[in-house]
């Protein structure tokens, strides 16, 4: 608009040529530089960049749509309606909040500003452990040495898919150690795969068809939504668990929801388990175990169990594998898979290790095809293999890890309980399940989600909502405190007690 | 008293685990387990089976040796692994950008520079039968269809349609003008998959071919990317063999193309590359995608969260694929040795009175044995690859398992072997031809 006056300035003869000639020449250069910027692709000789703001960015505020991507309709070129609902901007807190978190990381020293990271179940307590392995044995644990020689030849070319047997022996053997001796894995029945992530979708692959369900006692993780439902086209049905009962799995639930999902004409394929559980923590008992293998059988269905958090025991109760319960009270195995992974108990989560482990012959044949779309790289089978073959080493690190756990989550657990805020009871995980309900305005998720972003953007701390995690009571949230050292704890209190200090008496109420 | 007999599980398993479209039942596979039953080694079983059916470069093995050898700090993360830490706890489905930028360096490299590459648009997935799989994932529904030439590599079977759900629809390609694709086959495929009612979503092409070994020609890309516009539909180029062509200024990438129309209706181009042929590290698990479509990008990227590259393997590559003499060497001296390996089976195929078909990259050539078939049928085919494999003792891979439309071409794979292993098969092969020579005579 501002452009007129002059250009009016031109026409009534003020300004005279210079302002004429320049005028159309500035309009022009602007309307090429608006054209180049805004068409897509760019004329230039290097490849469009895409675009920097991508959805995983989406602002909490949801005014703006972040659906740029589509507003903009770059080419009608067409995307699988998979895809779409993919490449929709990630609404859910969890992934927000570890994108902000990721941003603008909390150093002590160096940003101690920044935003603590209490959403990413991650164990940093015994990095230095493995640093020390690390650097004691890597130079040979990688090419390998072959009578002086560097031979390559080993890991570069093709390995089977489900992993090396060497890589399976050592992690069968693992397991079972970690999970306290009591039960054998039989290397046979190891699958490797890249992560527990693609552990899971392979074997909702595997037990379910599109349109089929598996049921998950909630609270859960928030990335089951993603590794079940995302390409097979299968749902999660959520049977809820309550605060009054510190979030038990009860039969009766189970059954409530079979039937009712039954009756809607979905069928039911399999139970999805995390055993610890995450984000509360707790364990299941042997006679829970038993309870829900005992309904497995009735209604014909599998379970699965995911045990990645097995060797991340703080409490005083012992882990029960479901393998155990299957060994020793005759059920049919046919129908229990367990999935593990080294990123929780070993702190590996770059490596990309996980671990289907299945009594069913043709689950396990299916499985092993399948790992050739996420099989574990070889350089790190082989490293591994030197790790976790190390006896001393495990065993150190073993009893180092838990003594590191109790101690952070003992401190952890007072520190919130110094500010009124109760956990609830659980005995493993890297992670408390606190009860902030007296803290949100409302009873509700609104409420609940107004408490996360004021924690998240005032705080400057990232805890995970229990909403993301499908929990049916208000107010609950997730907190890791294994990326922490102890001197972080006060300043995480601190933040946290910041946060709310003008909508409730946090101190003083009882 | 009653004897329980216990009840067989009848716990039900889905779909895709019952199926058999992982097509380990075809020819292509029962000669691996052959091969695996009574595998040649050259000191302790010389007459054993000779792999020839698996497309692995192991001819460039000793110049990544010694680049480890020299380069000792990139297996492990410096004394004291100061950088193990974050490395170990790296799980971002971004992928270390370094190792993305490397990636990118190397893919320009290998196509002298005639193409740019965005480190931003490369998604990183554990090898590129993951990437393969992923792409169709996005770029089309259960049902859908993909174009893609024949005759191509068996596994595209298995990679794109097991748990997609999405269908191939062969574009027939034959010899008589070199097995080349036209637009009168790329029409004819795409009606015919509409005749069946099916939505074809977009043309998958693997450039360098498998299992031809040859390149595309510029004319072709471009009317083939001139179809997809023409269709509204994406075109995938794998261009896996892309390091692998034994001439550089022979290959021509779809970028290539893209950059020479101004990048004018990229959005439907994804090229898929991976480490595992050019490179020789298939146990690497190493592979991408590079899409100049912001949407696929950003979808792939979430979805690699189910075949992420290790950290540990992509710190070690991202050191080795900077360093810019070694990449450089290595590019040149794995042509070199490739073309060399290609000649020797090339003549010594010739020297038995077998054909080939013209190449100029990859692991394989394309030999021609219809003059041998009993009948020119798919029959005649594997009736004469079973004497191959059982009397001959050599694992090549029949044109029918590859869905090729004319019966007695087949592929055979010379670099996953030492130079003497391959005079071994071709003294084989050309035994073999001299007694089907006495064979007919007497007849």
């Amino acid at each position: 608009m501002r452009l007129i006056v002059p250009l009016q300035g031109v026409v009534q003869g003020r300004g005279g040529l210079i302002l004429g000639s320049l005028i159309p020449c500035a309009l022009f250069y602007f309307l090429q530089l608006y054209l180049k910027r805004h068409r897509s692709p760019k004329p230039q000789s290097n490849p469009p960049s895409p675009t920097t703001s991508s959805p995983k960015l989406a602002e909490m505020t949801r005014t703006s749509s972040r659906s740029n991507l589509f507003s903009r309709s770059i080419g009608q070129v067409r995307i699988s309606s998979r895809a779409i609902s993919i490449a929709k901007p990630n609404e859910s807190p969890y992934y927000i909040g570890l994108d902000k978190a990721s941003e603008d990381p909390y150093d002590r020293l160096s940003n101690p500003d920044g935003v603590i990271q209490l959403g990413l179940s991650e164990n940093r307590l015994c990095f230095d452990l493995i640093e020390k392995w690390m650097s004691e044995n890597l130079g040979h644990s990688i090419t390998g040495r072959d009578n002086g020689e560097l031979n390559i030849n080993g890991i570069a070319t093709y390995q089977p898919f489900d992993g090396t047997m060497e890589l399976k022996l050592a992690m069968a053997g693992f397991m079972s150690h970690i999970m306290g001796g009591a039960v054998t894995f039989e290397p046979s029945q190891v699958v490797l795969t890249a992560g527990a992530t693609p552990a899971i979708e392979t074997l909702c692959f595997c037990l379910a068809d599109q349109g089929n369900a598996f049921l998950v006692p909630t609270p859960y993780y928030p990335g089951f939504d993603r590794d079940v439902k995302f390409r097979t086209g299968v749902e999660l049905i959520p049977v809820h668990c309550r605060s009054t009962d510190n979030f038990a799995l009860s039969i009766t639930a189970l059954d409530q929801a079979f039937n009712q999902t039954r009756k809607h004409g979905t069928k039911i394929r399999g139970i999805l388990l995390s055993n610890p559980a995450n984000p509360v923590g707790n364990l299941l008992s042997w006679e829970m175990l038993y309870a829900i293998l005992d309904f497995a059988r009735e209604k014909n269905i599998h379970v699965i169990s995911d045990e990645i958090f097995a060797g991340s025991m703080y409490g005083n109760e012992e882990f029960v594998s479901m393998a155990e319960v299957l060994d020793s009270e005759g059920f049919d195995k046919n129908r229990v898979h367990i999935v593990y992974g080294l990123s929780k108990d070993l702190s590996l989560p770059g490596f990309r290790v996980g671990v289907i482990y299945s009594f069913n012959e043709n689950v396990l044949a299916a499985a092993r095809k399948l790992t050739r779309f996420s099989s574990v790289s070889a350089p790190t089978q082989r490293l591994l293999v030197s790790m976790l073959s190390d006896a001393r080493f495990i065993e150190e690190y073993i009893k180092t890890n838990k003594r590191r756990l109790q101690n952070m989550h003992a401190l952890f657990v007072a520190g919130l309980k110094g500010l009124n805020i109760r956990c609830a009871d659980s005995s493993a995980g890297l992670y408390c399940w606190a009860d902030m309900s007296k803290l949100i305005s409302s009873y509700s998720e609104k409420g609940e989600l107004e408490l996360w972003d004021k924690l998240l953007n005032v705080g400057k701390i990232n805890v995970t909502p229990g909403s993301a995690c499908h929990c049916i009571e208000p107010g609950w949230f997730r907190c890791c405190f294994t990326t922490l050292a102890e001197e972080d704890i006060p300043v995480v209190l601190e933040r946290i007690r910041k946060a709310v200090e003008n909508t409730t008496d946090l101190l003083n109420s009882s | 008293m009653a004897i329980e007999i216990e009840k067989p599980s009848s716990v039900r398993l889905s779909k895709v685990a019952i199926s058999k479209t992982h097509g380990e039942d075809s020819p292509y596979f029962a000669g691996w387990k052959a091969y695996d039953e009574n595998p040649y080694d050259e000191i302790h079983n010389q007459s054993g089976v000779i792999q020839m059916g698996l497309a692995e470069n192991q001819v460039s093995f000793d110049l990544l040796e010694k680049y480890l050898e020299e380069h000792h700090e990139v297996s492990s993360w410096g004394k004291g692994a100061p950088g193990f830490r974050e490395n170990a706890l790296f799980q971002d489905y971004h992928g270390l950008k370094s190792f993305r930028q490397a990636m990118a360096n190397f893919m320009e490299q290998i196509r002298g520079g005639k193409a740019k590459f965005d480190p931003d648009r490369i998604v990183l997935t554990a090898g590129a039968t993951a990437a393969n799989e992923l792409l169709t994932f996005i770029l089309a529904d259960p049902g859908d269809a993909l174009l893609v030439p024949t005759p191509y590599y068996p596994g595209f079977d298995r990679d794109l349609r097991w748990r997609t759900g999405v269908k191939i629809v062969p574009i027939h390609c034959n010899s008589s003008n070199n097995f080349q694709i036209t637009p009168e086959a790329l029409e004819a495929a795409y009606q015919s998959a509409e005749s069946m009612d099916l939505k074809v979503r977009g043309v998958l092409i693997t450039n360098p071919s498998n299992p031809l070994g040859s390149t595309i020609q510029s004319s072709v890309l471009n009317d083939i990317l001139d179809f997809a516009v023409h269709k509204n539909i994406h075109l995938v180029s794998d261009e896996i063999y892309s390091g692998s062509t034994f001439s550089p200024s022979e290959f021509v990438s779809i970028a290539e193309i893209l950059r020479n129309r101004n990048y004018k209706d990229a959005e439907r181009v994804h090229i898929v590359y991976s480490l595992s042929k050019d490179l020789g590290l298939p146990g690497f698990r190493v592979g991408t995608i590079y899409s100049y479509n912001d949407d696929v990008v950003t979808t792939a990227r979430r979805m690699s969260s189910f075949t992420l590259i290790s950290s540990q393997t992509q710190h070690l590559l991202a050191c080795m694929l900077s360093n810019h003499e070694f990449t450089q060497n290595y590019i040149k001296t794995n042509r070199e040795r490739l073309n060399k390996r290609y000649d020797m089976i090339i003549q010594g195929l010739k020297k038995a009175g077998i054909e080939c078909l013209k190449g100029n990259a990859g692991l394989f050539c394309w030999m021609n044995l219809s003059p041998l078939l009993n009948e020119p049928t798919r029959q005649g085919e594997l009736e004469l690859w079973n004497i191959i494999l059982n009397q001959v003792k050599l694992n090549i891979s029949p044109g029918s398992s590859c869905h090729c439309s004319e019966p007695g071409w087949f592929r055979v794979c010379f670099a996953n072997m030492s130079e003497q292993t391959l005079r071994v098969a071709l003294q084989r092969i050309h035994k073999f031809m001299e007694q089907r020579k006495v064979c007919s005579v007497n007849q």
